[in-house]
């Protein structure tokens, strides 16, 4: 605790202004910036995922099982950024036990149980059931156990079950969308409704965080797609990878134009917090908003994928751009993030001052923590890829009905 | 016209005076006693607020030092239930604000007083909303309001998640990181629900700070919030304090 006091002690010595004494420490820190982050991936890349099945975007189909185990992969280490953050983590079930209904954050159980049971899970089901059950045939040892159990009985492969199982999937996928706004959207709500913070405190707040997302989820995307290629030394499809670009593209400009409405609107209306938010923005934030999450992270990379679009570059030359602007907008993404989060605790509700945050590197909200939680779900999908590879050659034909190949 | 009392008239009016009052004096807490029959433990009984005025305080602390002492908050600077900021508006309209360790040891005066336009303490603490922003977003409720009005954590269910101190528009609220619960002001609930005054009143010597029950109809609070025009913090956010303040300067936030 005398640590504590002491990292308390060095921040209240450069806090300037005048903020209440209770406002020293900033309450969410690094663990709270990588939430959203990772939640805004799961629903990208779902969101991603549908522009196939519902959308019809034949072009990205070679990235649709692969989103949904990254979705998946995500997912599952959501909460635990949140839980690690908990004063009392051992307490955290009373939030489904005995939720407070007018509470925002109580929804998360529900919203994150909902996401993760009937969406996700039984997407990934319905659209692996049939494949599964035909690689079991020639499958010895702990997998065909594994794939045995994941059919859960159901391993009839008739052209009618195939054909029930991509209703499902079509019928999940709508259902799965709103679910990924909702999902999102809800942890921007979070912060949007915090009427006592002038940063927060904005109905714009959920709508941006959830193209956001849309951005962040395809950027990872196409750099799993492309990296992964990569490493099974085979060809990335640049329909697919162009058509990724084109949406990724899209989306910055939506994110974009709603972020500048944001802050236009605020600047417009000019209410009584416009002082210390320009302060912020001019001092603490410049590198992170300016610099990171506004040039680097959203203007570069709409330029890159921009100029490519209008170019004949060579292919090899239009995947590389495609990945450094992938690269940047994770980069311009994590930002937005932290600008939210940590810039939101920076300066005082008495609008007089302002205060610094302190990242450190160990801890239990350190930058090690923090990055454990990030390099997480890339294990979790590697061993996911292993049980349910998404490449194009392990499909299944459909109605082969018996003889299989590949697996 | 009444003619003026003679000198034997006005001597036995002017006995009659100090009978009175020693009437009042020995039958005083009698009704008093009688007004305050009902119980300070029935909470339904009550609906409990703070009146501030705000010209009444000198900004000596002592109603920090009090509340610490009683309610053992942490000592270090960056935990207070209550605390006094002073409030310097310069010449050309510059605002200067501080509240030195929430100023429990009082302030050192300015070097230079001509340039002072006015300056003034506020003594701040939580406004025990009547709509608490920081009882709605409480995931799992341990932070609720009583039913004497008085809004606190119950920090044996309290899971650490620290929403309400985010909440909070007034910076009430802080985590104690030894019970890593959060923690606030609770009108000295323990000894209001006995009848005696919050510690920071108690200790006021110039009873800028004025504790009681808005639904008594004779109390100092009830007369204060008759005599003075009151005013409440950030009245916009539709929180509405209890803690109403007179007097109150339009710099303050």
């Amino acid at each position: 605790m005398a640590e504590h006091f002491e990292k308390l002690a060095s921040i209240l010595s450069q806090v300037t202004g005048y903020i209440y004494p209770n406002e020293i420490e900033a309450h969410w820190g690094l663990l709270i910036v990588i939430y959203p982050y990772i939640t805004g991936l799961v629903a990208g890349a779902f969101i991603l995922a549908s522009l196939e099945k519902v959308f019809r975007v034949k072009e990205v189909e070679p990235t649709y099982r692969l989103a949904l185990l990254t979705a998946l992969a995500f997912l599952i280490v959501a909460p635990l950024p949140l839980l690690a953050h908990l004063g009392h983590p051992e307490r955290s079930f009373e939030i489904f036990l005995t939720p407070h209904l007018q509470s925002a954050m109580a929804m998360f159980g529900f919203v994150y149980a909902w996401y993760l049971m009937v969406v996700l899970l039984l997407e990934i089901w319905f659209e692996y059931r049939s494949d599964v059950a035909i690689w079991i045939r020639q499958e010895r040892g702990p997998m065909k156990l594994v794939h045995w159990l994941f059919t859960l009985g159901s391993r009839n492969v008739s052209p009618e079950a195939v054909a029930f199982d991509r209703k499902a999937v079509r019928f999940i996928t709508l259902i799965g969308i709103p679910s990924a706004f909702i999902l999102h959207g809800y942890v921007g709500f979070i912060f949007g409704s915090v009427k006592a913070n002038p940063w927060w405190s904005s109905v714009l707040i959920p709508i941006v965080f959830l193209f956001s997302a849309i951005v962040s989820g395809i950027a990872l995307v196409l750099l799993l797609y492309y990296v992964t290629s990569l490493v099974r030394g085979k060809q990335p499809n640049m329909e697919c990878l162009d058509k990724l670009a084109a949406f990724l593209l899209y989306s910055l400009i939506l994110d974009l134009s709603l972020e500048l409405l944001d802050f236009t609107h605020r600047l417009y209306e000019s209410e009584e917090s416009i002082h210390i938010l320009s302060e912020l923005i001019y001092s603490k934030l410049f590198i992170s908003l300016t610099i990171v999450q506004l040039l680097l992270g959203t203007l570069g990379p709409m330029a890159l994928l921009a100029l490519v679009r209008g170019s004949k570059l060579p292919e090899e030359l239009r995947r590389i751009v495609y990945v450094i602007a992938a690269l940047l907008v994770q980069v311009g993404i994590f930002s937005t993030r932290w600008n939210v989060v940590i810039g939101g605790q920076l300066f005082s509700k008495s609008l007089r001052g302002l205060t610094v945050y302190k990242v450190e590197l160990g801890g239990a909200e350190g930058v090690l923590v923090a990055l454990a939680f990030l390099i997480l779900p890339f294990l979790i999908l590697y061993v996911l890829v292993k049980v349910l590879p998404p490449w194009e050659e392990a499909r299944q034909p459909v109605a082969v009905g018996g003889a299989a190949e590949g697996g | 016209m009444e003619a003026p009392p003679d000198r034997r008239e006005f001597l036995v009016e002017l006995l009659k005076l100090p009978c009175s009052a020693a009437l009042v004096s020995v039958l005083g807490p009698l009704a008093d006693a009688e007004s305050a029959a009902t119980d300070p433990a029935e909470a339904a009984a009550h609906y409990y607020g703070m009146g501030i005025q705000v010209d009444k305080c000198i900004g000596c602390g002592r109603c920090v030092e009090a509340c610490k002492s009683e309610n053992d908050v942490l000592r270090e600077p960056f935990y207070f239930r209550t605390w006094v900021e002073r409030y310097v508006v310069h010449s050309d309209g510059k605002v200067t604000v501080d509240s030195p360790n929430g100023g429990i040891q009082g302030f050192t005066a300015p070097q230079d007083e001509r340039d002072i336009l006015r300056s003034f303490f506020v003594p701040k603490l939580c406004n025990h909303c009547d709509n608490p922003p920081c009882v709605q977003v409480c995931p799992v409720g341990a932070t609720f309001k009583t039913k004497d009005g008085v809004v606190l954590v119950d920090a044996d269910y309290c899971i650490g998640c620290r929403y309400c101190i985010q909440a909070c528009p007034y910076g009430a609220r802080y985590l104690d990181p030894r019970t890593k619960t959060a923690d606030k002001c609770t009108f000295c609930y323990h000894r209001i629900t006995k009848g005696l005054l919050p510690a920071c009143v108690e200790v006021c010597p110039t009873q800028a700070r004025i504790f009681g029950d808005l639904k008594a109809l004779s109390s100092p609070l009830r007369r204060m919030m008759r005599m003075s025009s009151l005013q409440v913090l950030k009245p916009a956010l539709n929180t509405e304090p209890k803690v109403f303040y007179s007097t109150l300067d339009k710099e303050v936030r």
